[in-house]
């Protein structure tokens, strides 16, 4: 005889409570509108497998969440009725400094995990994006901040994984050695799968010693066409660790500052003055704005190839000003061409759509993807979130294998829904058990979202 | 050794694609010829063999996916070959199925500096590539001991590494996109830039199971503006072994650090005299390279650590010349041991750097224990052994002996923390020590992304897992006996 659900979590082991409306951690998970039911703080691997066991049984639909950063990226989920929170999962396991390799539960904070490598002279060299940022979330989300130009992004520096499928499964891939190459790199699979492909439990890294010093320099120009030469600065022999761009508003100047590593950062900062200009400005301490995201609540991300960073940034302009003078806070890293737009959380949505056509259109040359990361839910209603990808067929596929019921943060990723912006509200679920309120994705919204009407239209 | 071998002969279904096959080749590009069918029968790991039913030599992805879908069409299985030095049996080809060789596929379509890439054809080595950049100050990062040879599609398919992958990483860390026919005859893109899984990243590595890469877009890297190597002698292994683990735990992470014991030091002298210090228990390579400032800094720490660990003699090179004297002993340290043994087995496991002193002390157990010589080579920066296991094929016994030994040397690695693979892949070769290293689970749950890509199992199956499984029906997907269950060489999954 089955027990009733939740009974069957509580028998987990695992704590699991009531979710309230106005829970910390259902709104820290992002999860739009959506209520689950319950919040699981699981302590172990064995716990979040024994509570995707339960959750098959009682055919639940489960959003896995980290520190809870606020930032719901990517489309809400469909269905949430319980909320897997690895808040309680964060031991780092093992640091191993000899051998420059980290294991650690997927909630350990970033910055809790770069304190305690630093008291060895270690780092773990992605950059720490935001306060309460868990590992797990970092994976999940595949970000990656300025540094990425020197050391690439999660997925290069994770060399072992543990995951939970959808059904308990526990497996494991890669391993505690930084050089690996025994089957699949399961990895690889779940670095940018927010949560839709299993639980990331646990992970292990290589680490980079500490640099023994670091230098910046900065200049601020008036436009793009008055930016020095990128390519030159990626390729200097001076090295940069880090080519990063600030503009805040579409038309207007631009900062770009570059970080330098090693003993003799400083005379490689000053060295690479001869191609930043007399203007330029060399220090121990990046501009303030260094490694944040321009903005939180419409987050857009553009990758191009290198050479397509600056023509990007005409691009940009061109496609704020097509949507009526959209005010457009672009920053990130402009030497690996992975840029982050910020739009205004009340820009009408009728021109955050023009905005986002122009510069998917805009990029055809060069190729391209522009991601939606975050969007108010009327905006977001009218947007592709994710634009087109040759890879779309094979990610639905994997999902289906991985989680053939569709159970871990449904609607997330293009691949657990139908291609392309879901149109309809999921079918009513007869005698399932109860589901959360759903706000699909793609929710028809009324043309124009109320009360931003009237700054919309200026053209 | 018994070589081990599969029945030679194309079977029925296989005779009955040349058809097919030459319609969409031409027939000078389908070879059924059986003498020259020979050339094909393994890869560098010589003693699996098997006939290929047909080989095809095709020069566009085009063409290499109307022979994927043939394939399909009828349940052929396919295996791809680029310049067939894997050494774990990858290409080895199947009787009974498509042999897709990408020797004509050798395009180098693109050098883009401004971009800082290359697009390739599969077929391109890997050293054309830096050939091909260097005249504008870049190279090709990853840099296998065979990159004269091997093509950048086997790197791909085995996410190979060299001596410089400690600073720089592997083929995973270089490569930006990849055209590829998957199994389903369709021409995919997966590029770094899509949101999502990683689907790029899952490819590389998987050995050919997951389809054919026709085309491949690598990151170019700035040649560094210095490079410094120094080659340190040491009396043992051991004090070689503790300079190591002192330059790491400096700070410093060289661009490569290499190292040769006595019996390999032995070898490379009589292939390509290397002239290494005389009477040397070990020697290390150490490499340096980066902004000048900077290596200059840790030119002096390492010169330091390894005067304090007890180097005998220390030779730097400053030039192209002295540093490739240094390289050569290395380099050749493969193929010199066939000058001082008649057969050898090349392994290639991986332990925790931290863990070498202990694992070459068990390895050296081993190998008075079978009364097999052992030489050792290896990655010492990253923990990565090629043992070297000699032996004498004419001796009775004396290649299972050495096979037991290398075996025994995996289950080494394994206590410690290791893999049984650190860049040479699994192939047909280590297939059963999968088992050791991961779990039912842990397999099971690789086989999803397997089903995923090739739900047929026509990709290059019996490679890489112990039990060659067939994945459960999802809706829209074939029915029917497939011919591996058919044989009994594979059961339902
Ligand atoms: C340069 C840069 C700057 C940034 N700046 C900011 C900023 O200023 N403010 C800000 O809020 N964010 C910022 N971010 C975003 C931030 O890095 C990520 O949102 C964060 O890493 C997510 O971590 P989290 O633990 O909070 O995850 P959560 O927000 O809890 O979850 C994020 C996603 O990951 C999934 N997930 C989480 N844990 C797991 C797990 N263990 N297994 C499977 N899936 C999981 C969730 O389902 C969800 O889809 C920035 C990112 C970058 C690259
Ligand atoms: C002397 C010597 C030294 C070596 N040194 C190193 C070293 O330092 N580091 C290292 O990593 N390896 C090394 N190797 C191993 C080998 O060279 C590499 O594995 C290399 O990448 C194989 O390339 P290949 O073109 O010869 O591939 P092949 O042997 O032809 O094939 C290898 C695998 O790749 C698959 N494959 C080939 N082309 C494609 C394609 N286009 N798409 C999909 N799959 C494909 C095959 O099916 C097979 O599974 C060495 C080998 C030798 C003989």
């Amino acid at each position: 005889m089955a027990l009733p659900p939740e009974e069957a979590l509580a028998a987990t082991g695992a704590t699991v409570r009531a979710a309230t409306p106005d829970d910390p951690d259902t709104r820290a998970a992002g999860l739009g509108r959506l209520t689950p039911r319950w919040v699981a703080l699981p302590e172990s691997t064995e716990q979040v497998s024994a509570l995707m066991r339960a959750a098959t049984e009682h055919d639940l639909a489960v959003v896995p969440a980290g520190g809870g950063s606020k930032l719901g990226w990517g489309p809400p989920p469909e269905r949430c009725d319980l909320l897997l929170t690895t808040r309680r999962m964060d031991h780092v396991l093992e640091h191993a400094a000899g051998d420059l390799v980290a294991r650690v539960e997927a909630g350990v904070r970033t910055e809790a995990l770069a304190a305690t490598l630093a008291a060895a002279g270690q780092e773990l060299a992605l950059d720490v994006p935001v306060e309460g940022a868990t590992v797990g979330g970092t994976l999940a989300t595949a970000t990656a901040g300025p540094r990425r130009l020197r050391y690439g992004t999660a997925r290069d520096l994770l060399i072992g994984i543990t995951v939970v499928l959808a059904d308990g499964t526990i497996a494991r891939s890669g391993g505690k050695v930084v050089k690996n190459v025994a089957g699949y790199d399961l990895g690889k699979l779940f670095t940018g799968s927010l949560g839709t492909l299993g639980v990331i439990t646990e992970a292990t890294f290589r680490l980079h010693p500490l640099p023994a010093a670091r230098a910046w320099i900065t200049v601020t120009v008036p436009g793009p066409a008055d930016l020095p030469d990128l390519a030159a600065l990626a390729g200097s022999q001076t090295e940069p660790s880090a080519v990063e761009v600030d503009r805040p508003s579409a038309g207007g100047p631009l900062t770009l500052a570059a970080l330098f590593e090693g003993v003799a950062a400083a005379g490689r900062a000053e060295a690479a003055r001869a191609l930043l200009g007399p203007a330029a400005v060399t220090g121990p301490e990046p501009p303030p704005w260094w490694g944040r995201a321009p903005g939180e609540e419409f987050l857009l991300e553009l990758r191009v190839r290198p050479a397509g960073a600056v023509p990007a940034l005409a691009a940009v302009s061109r496609a704020a000003r097509e949507a009526g003078d959209l005010p457009v806070h672009l920053r990130g890293s402009a030497a690996s061409a992975v840029l982050h737009l910020a739009l205004p959380a009340d820009a009408a949505p009728a021109r955050a759509e023009a905005f986002v056509s122009a510069l998917r259109s805009g990029l055809g040359a060069h190729g391209g993807r522009l991601v939606v990361w975050t969007a108010p839910a009327d905006a977001a209603a009218r947007l592709d979130r994710f634009g087109p990808s040759g890879a779309a067929t094979l990610m639905r596929r994997v999902k289906e294998r991985f989680d053939p019921d569709d159970r871990l943060s449904p609607g997330r990723l293009p691949a657990s829904a139908r291609p392309g912006p879901a149109l309809e509200d999921p079918a009513p679920s007869g005698d399932r058990a109860p589901r959360g309120e759903s706000v699909p994705a793609g929710h028809p919204a009324p043309p124009e979202g109320p009360g931003t009407q009237g700054e919309g239209e200026r053209t | 050794m018994t070589p081990v071998s599969a029945s030679a002969g194309p079977s029925g279904r296989v005779s009955g694609l040349v058809g097919g096959l030459t319609a969409i080749l031409g027939a000078e590009a389908v070879i059924t010829d059986p003498v020259r069918l020979r050339t094909y029968e393994s890869d560098g790991l010589t003693y699996h063999r098997a006939t290929p039913g047909v080989v095809v030599l095709p020069e566009t992805a085009e063409q290499v996916a109307a022979v994927v879908r043939l394939c399909t069409r009828t349940g052929t299985p396919f295996v791809a070959r680029g310049s067939g030095t894997g050494l774990s049996g990858g290409a080895l080809p199947r009787a009974d199925g498509v042999l897709i060789v990408t020797s004509r596929m050798r395009r180098i379509i693109e050098i883009d500096i401004g971009n800082r890439l290359s697009v390739v054809e599969p077929g391109v080595t890997n050293l054309a590539i830096s050939e091909a950049a260097r005249p504008y100050g870049y190279y090709y990062a990853p840099d296998p001991s065979s990159r004269q040879v091997c093509s950048i599609g086997g790197n791909v398919a085995e996410n190979s590494g060299g001596a410089h992958c400690l600073k720089y990483g592997f083929t995973v860390n270089h490569v930006l996109a990849i055209e590829m026919v998957a199994p389903d005859g369709e021409i995919v893109e997966l590029d770094a830039m899509d949101p999502g899984y990683d689907l790029l990243g899952a490819f590389i590595g998987s050995e050919g199971t997951l389809g054919i890469a026709t085309k491949i877009t690598v990151r170019l890297s700035r040649l560094p503006e210095t490079v410094t190597t120094l080659l340190a002698a040491f009396v043992s292994v051991e004090a070689g072994g503790r300079a190591v683990s002192a330059i790491i735990g400096a700070g410093i992470v060289p661009a490569a650090i290499e190292m040769m014991d006595a019996l390999a030091i032995e070898a490379a002298e009589a292939a390509v005299h290397c002239e290494y210090p005389a009477g040397a228990g070990a020697v290390l390579i150490v490499e340096l390279d980066g902004p000048g400032a900077e290596v200059a800094h840790q030119f002096a720490e390492v010169e330091r650590i390894c005067r304090e660990s007890g180097a005998t003699e220390l030779r730097v090179a400053d030039d192209v010349a002295e540093r490739e004297a240094i390289w050569r002993g290395r380099r050749s340290a493969f193929a010199a041991v066939g000058r001082i043994s008649p057969a050898y087995l090349v392994q290639d496991g991986v332990v925790p750097r931290t863990a070498l002193p202990e694992v070459l002390a068990g390895i050296e157990r081993l190998s008075r224990r079978y009364g097999i010589r052992v030489a050792n080579v290896f990655h010492a920066g990253d923990g990565n052994l090629h043992p070297l296991v000699l032996f004498d094929d004419a001796e009775e016994g004396a290649g299972e002996r050495a096979e037991r030994v290398s075996g025994e040397i995996l289950d080494l690695c394994l206590e410690h923390g290791g893999s049984i693979t650190g860049e040479h892949g699994v192939g047909v070769d280590k297939s059963r020590h999968m088992t050791k290293m991961f779990s039912p689970e842990d397999l099971d749950t690789m086989q999803l992304v397997r089903c995923a890509f090739d739900p047929a199992n026509l990709s290059n199956p019996g490679k890489i897992f112990p039990t060659p499984r067939l994945c459960g029906e999802v809706p829209g997907v074939r029915k029917g006996v497939h011919p591996l269950v058919a044989s009994g060489e594979a059961e339902l999954f």
